[in-house]
C-alpha cells in the first residue's frame, strides 16, 4: 500500500488546479491518477478557442489551457499516474486503482479529490425511436474522432441540442468539409453562447431550429435520415410538423451528467439536482476527508470556474490534512423560485473566508432582482439585466454575514421582480 | 443607406444592435449597444469581420496522427475556408510543441497558423 | 467446399444444433448472413425462459419449452453463460384475470411444468415489494428463469468451433439447388456444397424452405419493442414480472436481466418488413404504460436504450421442426418464435436426434461440449485481480469505465473462436459500451483496438458488419 497525504481523482483541469493548490500550501505527498494516457481530461479535444479569458487573461484554446498546467504539475513533485483507473474509494479513504504497469494499486490518503468530470448523455435516454443504425453519436465522440484520432465522423450531419459543444461541432464539421444541415433545440432558447451561435452557425449559414427535436432515426446499416418535428410548450413533438432530413450522421449534445459512479459506491450523498456530491464551502462532502471539484461537482459553463472551484478545494484538502479545517455548526444553502441549486450546499459557520455561492438558472430571465435571504431578512439582493440556464452565476456572501447569520439557517437565493 | 441587426457577442448579455450604412459601407450610427465594447464589435462586424481559426495539421511521427493549431490572432472572416485548404497541405514533422509555427503568414495576412499542443 | 451438413442461421436454435453436431466425425458449417452470430432474434428477445405454462399441451411448444427449460440450468453451467433461476409470475389484476391464471394452472400441471403455486395479492407484493397495489394474485412458476440469450449463442458457437465447425460469416444463401443427390447453396461466399441442410433462418427460414421448393412454412413477422433501463433499477423486480397473456403473445413483461438491469416490453405489432427492427414512438409508449400497471415505480430516467426485434410467428401457432415435405435431406427449424428460447436446448437436441435417423455419424475420440468461463475483471476479488494483471498486463487498462471491461476482455472477444469483428460484437461479448454512457467514452477506444488486431484502418471497423461503418476517411 503506497501512502500519500493527498489523492487526486482525475487529472483535467479540476484535478490538476486542485493538486497544484495544496502543493502551494504546502501539502508533500500528491498523486494524480488519471485514466487517460495524458492529463489535461477533456480539454485536450477542445481545440477551439476562447478558454482561459477569466484566469489568463487570454483566450486560449482547449490544449493550450490545459497545458499550462500540464507543465506546472511537471515541475512539481506531484507524482502523475497516467492510463489509470480508480475502481474503488474505501470508508477509510483507501483509492484502488489499477494500470498496465503497477497492476492494482492501493493508495492510502489522508485525503482525497474526486475530480473524474461528466460525461454526455446518450441517445437511450433521450428515448429518439427509429434505428440502430451508425453515424449516431455524441458530439463529444465526434470531437475525439475529428480532433485527436483525425478521421471524419460524418459527411452531411444533423445536430441536436445547442448547447456550446453542439455549435462548436458545427462548425468544426462544416470548416472539415462536412455539410450541417441544422441544429436543432428541444427549448425555445439555445443553451449555447451568443457569440457561438454566432460564429459557428449564423457564420455558415447553419438553420438552428428551436423548439425542434429529433423524433425518429432512418437507416439500415448506416444512418439515412432523421425525421425532425416542433414541439409545443410541453415539449412534446406537435404532430403535422414532421419533416425528414436526410444525413448519414446525428450528433447529440443533450446534456453533462456528472461522472459519479465511484462517488456514489463511495456511499458519497449527491445532490438531486447537480447529480453531484454535497459540499461545503471548502467543498468537502459528507464524507469526511473527501472533496470534490470541477464537473464532477457541477456542470460548468467556463474551464476558468473549474479552476477556481478546484483551487478552492486543493486549499480545503490541504487545511484538512493539517488539521486546520474548522468544522463546528452550518449554514445550509438552497435555491428557490427559478434558482436551480446553489454549490456549496452548507457553510460552516467557522469559515475562515467570504464565500461565493454558484448557482444556476431554470429559464431566462431578464431584467430581475437576484435576492439573498436568511428567512425574511435579506442578506444582499442586486439587479441583473440577463440570466439564463446555459451560464453559471455567483453571488458572494461576506465573511461577516457567515458569522452573523445563526446556526442551521437556511441562506435561500431567489429572483424577484426588479 | 443600409441598416443591419446584430446581436453583440463580447458578453453574455447579448444586446440587439443596429448599425446604419451608408452606400459606401461606412458606418452612420451604432445603436442599441449598452457599452463601447458593443460599438466597437458592431463597427467591425460590418467593415472588416475577424474570426479566429482553429483546426488541426497533419503530423508524423507523433503520438497522435494530427495536431490542433489556431491561427495566431483573428484573420478576415471570408478567409476562413481558403485558410483550410492551406492548413490541410500542411504535414508536421514530430516533435512539435505550441507556438511552433504550422503556416507562416496565411494568404499573405501577416498571421501564422501556430501549433496549439504537443505532438 | 463440401459438408455433411449446412446448418443456415446462426441464432440461439443454430448455435446450439451446431454445438451437439459438433461432437460427431461429420463436416458441418454454419452458414450466418450477418457479420457475426445472434443478429436477429435472438439479440432483441425478453431474455426469459419460461416455465411452459402457457403452451397448448400437446404442441411442439409445449413439450420442447418445458424439456428446454429442464435442460437450460446445465447448458448455461456448461458454457458459463449467466442463467439465474428468478421464477416468474403472472399477475392477475381482477377475478376475471384470476381464473385465467387458473387455467394456466392447469395447462402447466398437462404439460408437465414443475412448482406451480397459485398465490395470493398479499403473498405477490412479498415477493415483489413495488408491484402494483390493485394485484389480486398470480401464477407463481418456480422453474423459470433468466439468461443471457446471445452470449448463450456466442459460448455454444465457441464451442462448435473449437470442435472443428466451420463458422462462415457475411455467408447469405441466395439459392439452392440439388445436383446428384448434394445441396448446392449459392451464398455470397460462393458455392458451398452439402449434404443435409438444416434451416435455422428465423424470419428468413420461410424464404430458405422455399428455395427448395418447401413452401409450407408461413411466417408473420411480429415486432416487439423493448426499453432496458440502468442497474440503479434493477431492484424494481426479482421475477420476471407478466401480466395475462392475449392472442398477439405473453404481454408487457417486467424482469430483470442476468447483468441486474430491468427491462420492460414488448410491444407485438405485424410488420411487412421482417427485418424492420426500428423502434417507434408509439411502441415504446405502449411498452411503457403497460409496464406501469405492473410496477408503478419504473421511471424512464433509468432509461440506457431502447430496441426492438421482431419474432418470425408462425400462422399455425406452433414450432415447426422436422423434415421438410419436400426432402428427406432438410430439416426446417421454423416459426421459433416465444418460447423459442427456452426452448432452443431441447430443439437442438430434438433436430439431432433427427438427423442422425438418417445420417450414420460416430462420436469424435476428442471433444469438448463446454466453454471456459471468459475473464470477467468485474466480478473478480481484489487478489484475483493482481494475479490476472501480472499475468497479462492488458487486463490492467480499463477500456470502458461504465462496465469496468479491460482491454484484455476486449482482446480476447476479438480473438475467440468466431470471435467479435465489430464494435456490437465487442459490447455483447464483453459489456463495453453497454452501460450509462452507452459508448461515448470507450466507442472509438474499441474501434482503436479492432482495427489494430484485425489488421485494419480505423475507418473500416463497423457497428455490425455491412455498411455500418463508425466513421469515414482520414480529415487530413
Amino acid at each position: 500500500m503506497l501512502n500519500y497525504d493527498l489523492a487526486v481523482v482525475g487529472g483535467g483541469p479540476a484535478g490538476m488546479a486542485a493538486a497544484l493548490k495544496a502543493r502551494e500550501k504546502g501539502i508533500e505527498k500528491i498523486i494524480i491518477l488519471e485514466r487517460a494516457d495524458t492529463l489535461g481530461g477533456i480539454l485536450e479535444q477542445c481545440i477551439h478557442t476562447g478558454f482561459g479569458l477569466h484566469y489568463f487573461g487570454e483566450e486560449l484554446s482547449g490544449p493550450e489551457y490545459a497545458g499550462r498546467f500540464i507543465k506546472k504539475v511537471s515541475e512539481t513533485d506531484i507524482d502523475v499516474k497516467v492510463d489509470t483507473m480508480v475502481l474503488d474509494i474505501s470508508d477509510d479513504n483507501v483509492v484502488t486503482a489499477c494500470n498496465k504497469e503497477d497492476g492494482l494499486l492501493t493508495i492510502k490518503a489522508k485525503a482525497i479529490v474526486l475530480a473524474m468530470g461528466c460525461r454526455e448523455r446518450p441517445r437511450g435516454a433521450l428515448s429518439i425511436a427509429g434505428c440502430r443504425a451508425s453515424g449516431i453519436m455524441t458530439a463529444g465522440t465526434a470531437q475525439k474522432y475529428v480532433n485527436i484520432d483525425g478521421y471524419m465522423p460524418g459527411k452531411t450531419v444533423v445536430i441536436l441540442g445547442s448547447g456550446d459543444i453542439g455549435l462548436i461541432m458545427a462548425r468544426r464539421m462544416t470548416l472539415e468539409g462536412a455539410k450541417v444541415k441544422a441544429v436543432c433545440e428541444l427549448m425555445p432558447y439555445s443553451g449555447g453562447l451568443t457569440r457561438n451561435i454566432v460564429q459557428c452557425l449564423e457564420d455558415f449559414d447553419i438553420p438552428l431550429r428551436l423548439s425542434c427535436t429529433v423524433v425518429s432515426t432512418h437507416g439500415k446499416d448506416r444512418l439515412e435520415g432523421v425525421t425532425v418535428a416542433n414541439v409545443d410548450e410541453h415539449l412534446k413533438p406537435i404532430p403535422g410538423t414532421e419533416e425528414y432530413i436526410p444525413c448519414d450522421t446525428l450528433m447529440l449534445s443533450v446534456g453533462l451528467i456528472p461522472e459519479n459512479e465511484l462517488s456514489k459506491n463511495a456511499g458519497i450523498e449527491l445532490d438531486r439536482i447537480t447529480n453531484g456530491p454535497s459540499v461545503d464551502e471548502y467543498r468537502e462532502t459528507l464524507h469526511k476527508g473527501v472533496f470534490a471539484c470541477g464537473n464532477v461537482l457541477q456542470v460548468h459553463d467556463l474551464v476558468d470556474y473549474v479552476t477556481e472551484e478546484s483551487q478552492i478545494a486543493g486549499e480545503g484538502a490541504a487545511k484538512f490534512i493539517k488539521g486546520e479545517k474548522k468544522s463546528g455548526d452550518y449554514i445550509n444553502t438552497q435555491g428557490t423560485n427559478g434558482v436551480r441549486y446553489i454549490v456549496p450546499q452548507r457553510i460552516n459557520k467557522e469559515t475562515d473566508k467570504d464565500v461565493k455561492l454558484y448557482f444556476r438558472v431554470g429559464q431566462v430571465f431578464k431584467n430581475v432582482r437576484l435576492v439573498v435571504k436568511c428567512g425574511d431578512e435579506v442578506i444582499m439582493s442586486k439587479n441583473k439585466k440577463k440570466m439564463a440556464p446555459g451560464e453559471m452565476e455567483n453571488v458572494l456572501i461576506k465573511l461577516d454575514t457567515v458569522k452573523s447569520l445563526p446556526a442551521d439557517s437556511t441562506l435561500t437565493v431567489t429572483i424577484e421582480e426588479a | 443607406m443600409t441598416k443591419r441587426e446584430m446581436v453583440c457577442v463580447s458578453c453574455p448579455m447579448g444586446c440587439a444592435i443596429t448599425v446604419e450604412l451608408d452606400d459606401n459601407n461606412e458606418v452612420i450610427s451604432v445603436t442599441g449597444n449598452t457599452c463601447p465594447r458593443g460599438d466597437k464589435y458592431a463597427r467591425q462586424e460590418c467593415t472588416h469581420p475577424e474570426r479566429m481559426l482553429t483546426s488541426t495539421v497533419k503530423v508524423e511521427g507523433g503520438r497522435l496522427p494530427v495536431v490542433p493549431v489556431k491561427s495566431a490572432s483573428p484573420i478576415p472572416k471570408e478567409m476562413l475556408f481558403d485558410a483550410m485548404k492551406e492548413v490541410n497541405k500542411v504535414t508536421l514533422k514530430a516533435p512539435v510543441t505550441f507556438g511552433d509555427v504550422a503556416v507562416k503568414n496565411i494568404l499573405g495576412t501577416g498571421i501564422d497558423i501556430v501549433v496549439t499542443n504537443e505532438a | 467446399m463440401k459438408y455433411d451438413v449446412a446448418i443456415i442461421g446462426s441464432g440461439v436454435v443454430g448455435a446450439l444444433i451446431s454445438r451437439e453436431l459438433s461432437k460427431y466425425d461429420i463436416k458441418v458449417a454454419l452458414l450466418e448472413r450477418c457479420n457475426d452470430v445472434a443478429m436477429g432474434t435472438t439479440k432483441a428477445n425478453s431474455a426469459i425462459v419460461h416455465g411452459g405454462f402457457d403452451a397448448i399441451p400437446g404442441t411442439m411448444k409445449a413439450k420442447l419449452n418445458v424439456k428446454g427449460t429442464e435442460m437450460m440450468p446445465e447448458v448455461c453451467k456448461e458454457l458459463n453463460v449467466p442463467y439465474k433461476n428468478n421464477g416468474s409470475l403472472v399477475l392477475a389484476f381482477s377475478d376475471e384475470e384470476m381464473e385465467h391464471v387458473k387455467e394456466l394452472y392447469d395447462r402447466g400441471v398437462k404439460n408437465g411444468v414443475p412448482n406451480l403455486e397459485i398465490i395470493d395479492g398479499d403473498k405477490v407484493r412479498e415477493l415483489e415489494p413495488y408491484v402494483s397495489e390493485e394485484v389480486v394474485g398470480a401464477l407463481l412458476s418456480n422453474s423459470a428463469g433468466i439468461v443471457c440469450p446471445y452470449e448463450l449463442t456466442i459460448a455454444a458457437t465457441e464451442v462448435a468451433v473449437t470442435n472443428g465447425v466451420e463458422f462462415l460469416r457475411n455467408c447469405e444463401v441466395k439459392a439452392i439447388k440439388k445436383e446428384n443427390d448434394v445441396y448446392e447453396l449459392d451464398t455470397t461466399l460462393g458455392t458451398i456444397e452439402a449434404e443435409y441442410i438444416i434451416n435455422a433462418a428465423g424470419n428468413h427460414s420461410d424464404e430458405v424452405a422455399k428455395m427448395i421448393g418447401d413452401d409450407s412454412i408461413e411466417l408473420i413477422a411480429r415486432k416487439g419493442e423493448y426499453y432496458l433501463l440502468d442497474k440503479s433499477f434493477g431492484y424494481l423486480a426479482n421475477h420476471t414480472i407478466f401480466q395475462c397473456p392475449n392472442k398477439m403473445g405473453k404481454g408487457v413483461l417486467v424482469t430483470p436481466t442476468v447483468d441486474g438491469n430491468l427491462l420492460i416490453g414488448p410491444s407485438a405489432t405485424d410488420e411487412p418488413d421482417k427485418d424492420d427492427t426500428d423502434t417507434t414512438p408509439e411502441g415504446l409508449a405502449f411498452v411503457v404504460s403497460r409496464a406501469l400497471k405492473s410496477v408503478k415505480a419504473v421511471n424512464l430516467r433509468g432509461a440506457i436504450t431502447s430496441f426492438a426485434g421482431v419474432r418470425a410467428h408462425p400462422v399455425t401457432d406452433d414450432f415447426i421442426i422436422g423434415y421438410s415435405d419436400k426432402s428427406d435431406k432438410f430439416i426446417n427449424c421454423a416459426g421459433i418464435e416465444s418460447p423459442g428460447l427456452s426452448a432452443a436446448p431441447a430443439i437442438a437436441k430434438y433436430v439431432e436426434e433427427l438427423l442422425l435417423e438418417k445420417l450414420s455419424a460416430n462420436e469424435k475420440a476428442d471433444y469438448k461440449m463446454t466453454r471456459e468461463a471468459p475473464v470477467r475483471f468485474r466480478h473478480m476479488s481484489k487478489e484475483e485481480r493482481e494475479a490476472l494483471i501480472k499475468k497479462n498486463p492488458a487486463y490492467g487498462r480499463i477500456i470502458c469505465r461504465c462496465e469496468t471491461i479491460t482491454e484484455g476482455e476486449i482482446l480476447d472477444a476479438i480473438h475467440a473462436p468466431a470471435g467479435a469483428r465489430d464494435v456490437d460484437g465487442v459490447k455483447r461479448r464483453t459489456r463495453a459500451g453497454m452501460g450509462r454512457c452507452q459508448g461515448g467514452f470507450c466507442g472509438s477506444k474499441v474501434v482503436e483496438l479492432l482495427a489494430k488486431e484485425l489488421g485494419v484502418p480505423m475507418n473500416e471497423i463497423t457497428k455490425f458488419g455491412g455498411e455500418s461503418k463508425i466513421i469515414y476517411e482520414r480529415t487530413k
